[in-house]
């Protein structure tokens, strides 16, 4: 009962979460300074999560297969290759450096 | 049904331009190589689940009515970890917050009310927004970024409810998604999205500073913090940006 409770719990929170964005009233938005802060923040939370996943295993910030592969990415993405081969990119040069044990 | 129609940009040069034909296709490959790519996750997270003690419905409730990847690892790593139920649904709060931002930022690209406003802030999440604003907001009137959303909430919701129920009825077995490099995958196509916004001083003093941030908190506080508080660099940059537009008579390069 406890465990239906926490997954019911966490889902609306969650989702109340999401929700509550979406709720705010759009003129709100109109307003010069929060219009840039509101254009930046996506920006900023996911730029974030990259270097956290790139960088980081849990609390522990560490350099392993996934820096070079990311490396690697950007550097396709330099050369305006197109998205599937990024990722692919990424994904090889992690995929074959942990094959050889050559990184974490 | 031209691959291509020629347009004029600002310097007064030809450019081609996508058809929206291309940019449509291209919009649903990305949609479903992100989904293909996310429900390898999904498995692990329906073993993970499972293996926690939850039952399948409870991992497939998850996945249906949470939905966000990160909060719902965190809720069962804690509950995993002997946390109590308490911890488990602040963990996955805090990793589910973002979410705010995301939705709060795609209002006024996705314009919608009602029943379909419930349906859109339940699929904003990182994948589907980073697709929503890759393409730029007034790409074809905004459809393209459109599209980028709704395909891709579909194509990860879809993927990662099946994956959820695979892992969860298998506990399987497909091995660890880490030995094909999907964690490094899965970081480049976030960052592919990222990279095409940022044009300017004022983005890429966000996505750097975001990233640092985030980084330098990482060791000290416990995991979704670090990257709620890349929120600070948005608002600093925003602000700045916002006042340097508002000084009358220096136009900014940055200004839109």
């Amino acid at each position: 009962m406890t465990m239906w409770l926490t997954v019911l719990g966490g889902s609306l929170g969650c989702y109340l979460l999401k929700y509550v964005g979406a709720a705010i009233p759009e003129s709100f938005l109109e307003n010069p300074f929060v219009k840039r802060v509101v254009m930046l923040l996506p920006i900023s939370l996911l730029s974030a999560l990259v270097a956290v996943q790139t960088f980081a295993h849990g609390q522990t910030l560490m350099l392993d297969a996934r820096v070079p592969a990311v490396a690697a990415a950007t550097v396709a993405l330099w050369q305006k290759r197109s998205f599937i081969t990024v990722v692919l990119t990424a994904a090889i040069v992690a995929g074959t450096l942990r094959y050889f044990g050559l990184a974490q | 049904m031209g691959y291509f129609s020629l347009a004029i940009d600002a310097k007064g040069t030809i450019v081609t331009q996508p058809t929206w034909e291309i940019v449509r296709a291209e919009t649903l490959r990305k949609a479903l190589s992100i989904g293909v790519a996310v429900s390898i996750y999904g498995v692990s997270f329906g073993a993970l689940g499972t293996t926690t003690g939850l039952s399948v419905a409870q991992t497939q409730c998850l996945s249906l009515l949470m939905f966000t990847g990160a909060s719902q690892f965190a809720l069962v790593s804690t509950i995993a970890a002997g946390g109590t139920a308490y911890a488990a649904i602040a963990a996955a709060l805090l990793l589910g917050t973002r979410n705010a931002a995301y939705s709060l930022r795609m209002a006024p690209i996705l314009k919608v009310k009602g029943l379909k406003k419930v349906l859109a802030s339940h699929v904003t999440i990182d994948e589907s927004t980073a697709m929503g604003l890759a393409p730029g907001e007034n790409v074809f009137d905004g459809r393209a970024a459109r599209l980028g959303f709704w395909s891709t909430a579909l194509s990860v919701f879809v993927l990662w409810n099946i994956a959820t129920f695979i892992g969860a009825i298998t506990v399987s077995a497909i091995g660890d998604p880490k030995s094909f490099g999907l964690d490094a995958a899965i970081s480049a196509g976030l960052f592919a999205l990222v990279w095409p916004q940022i044009k300017g001083r004022f983005p890429l003093v966000a996505s750097l500073g975001g990233a640092l941030v985030a980084l330098i908190l990482t060791p000290w506080l416990p995991a979704g913090i670090p990257v709620l508080a890349a929120a600070v660099v948005a608002a600093v940059a925003g602000w700045s940006w916002a006042k340097e537009i508002s000084v009358p008579n220096e136009p900014s390069r940055d200004a839109l």
